[in-house]
């Protein structure tokens, strides 16, 4: 029975280079990413920095999922359209973008969802304040957060675009 | 034909890698090789671009042997001319940027 051990944990999506360093950190000390639920990670025994992890937001697609499996990455699972996977390290560099465009396109998709969300907060949250609901404000209180979020992807976007100039 | 505008890096190496046929894998492998390690090529970096390449019509992808799960691309006639144009535009830059710095060199 090989060890296991969860962790709880909240990550924003405009922060998933942070959960992903995370991950990565857990797999350089032995652990490493097995499964993944909401808010909750479970890791399993491995040899120090034998793995490197990697996230993105995709909508799902098994061609993809069969392309990683093919260049030998194993896919550990998905939370929402948040999708983990997992690389032996001794293969050598695992990435899932390694050019400014493909990475833009990936803020884009994120962007994209936290637009969705927040407008329909705003609305929901609007309705009920006309309406004299009184849970209302939450709604509008989600919808500033994901606006927020909106600007910190908008903001990394546009420093790549930036470099795109110089770059490609 | 690629309407004068350059390809990037990675769609230059890419199409280089599919003169043979090749399967996914195989074309980051290529890619290194030929670029003798300078271009690595990320797994969604590359499945964006062979999609984006297959509906431009510069690759196709064969037809999937039975049992087999890997595809397998190859450059069509108009990918190759894109790359030939491509070529002769990289040539032209050379040359021009050794015209000018000829005494630095």
């Amino acid at each position: 029975m090989q060890e296991r051990k969860t962790i709880y944990k909240w990550f924003w999506a405009w922060d998933f280079e942070k959960e992903e360093a995370w991950l990565n950190v857990m797999a350089a000390s032995g652990w490493v990413l097995d499964r993944v639920g909401f808010c909750k990670y479970t890791f399993v025994k491995s040899e120090p920095e034998e793995y490197t992890v990697r996230l993105e937001m995709r909508n799902h697609d098994r061609d993809y999922l069969d392309f990683m499996e093919e260049i030998g990455a194993e896919y550990i699972g998905r939370m929402a359209k948040w999708i983990y996977f997992r690389k032996k390290a001794a293969d050598g560099r695992f990435d899932i973008f390694s050019d400014i465009d493909s990475r833009i396109q990936h803020l884009d998709r994120i962007g994209k969802l936290l637009t969705v969300v927040g407008v329909l907060n705003l609305i929901v949250g609007i309705a009920n304040t006309f309406n004299y609901v009184n849970i209302g404000w939450i709604n509008l209180l989600c919808a500033t957060l994901l606006m927020y979020g909106l600007g910190r992807i908008h903001g990394k976007k546009e420093a790549l675009e930036k470099d795109r100039l110089l770059h490609d | 034909m690629n309407d004068g505008i350059a390809l990037t890096e990675a769609i230059y190496y890419i199409l280089l890698s599919l003169y043979t046929p090749q399967h996914g894998y195989g074309i980051m492998q290529r890619a290194e090789a030929l670029s003798k390690g300078r271009i690595r090529l990320a797994a969604g970096t590359l499945y964006g671009a062979l999609n984006n390449l297959c509906e431009k019509g510069w690759i196709v992808q064969l037809p999937v042997e039975s049992g087999s799960r890997k595809k397998e691309y190859k450059l069509t006639e108009k990918g190759l001319q894109v790359l030939k144009n491509e070529l002769k535009r990289l040539q032209q830059m050379v040359l021009e940027g050794e015209e000018v710095l000829r005494e630095e060199m």
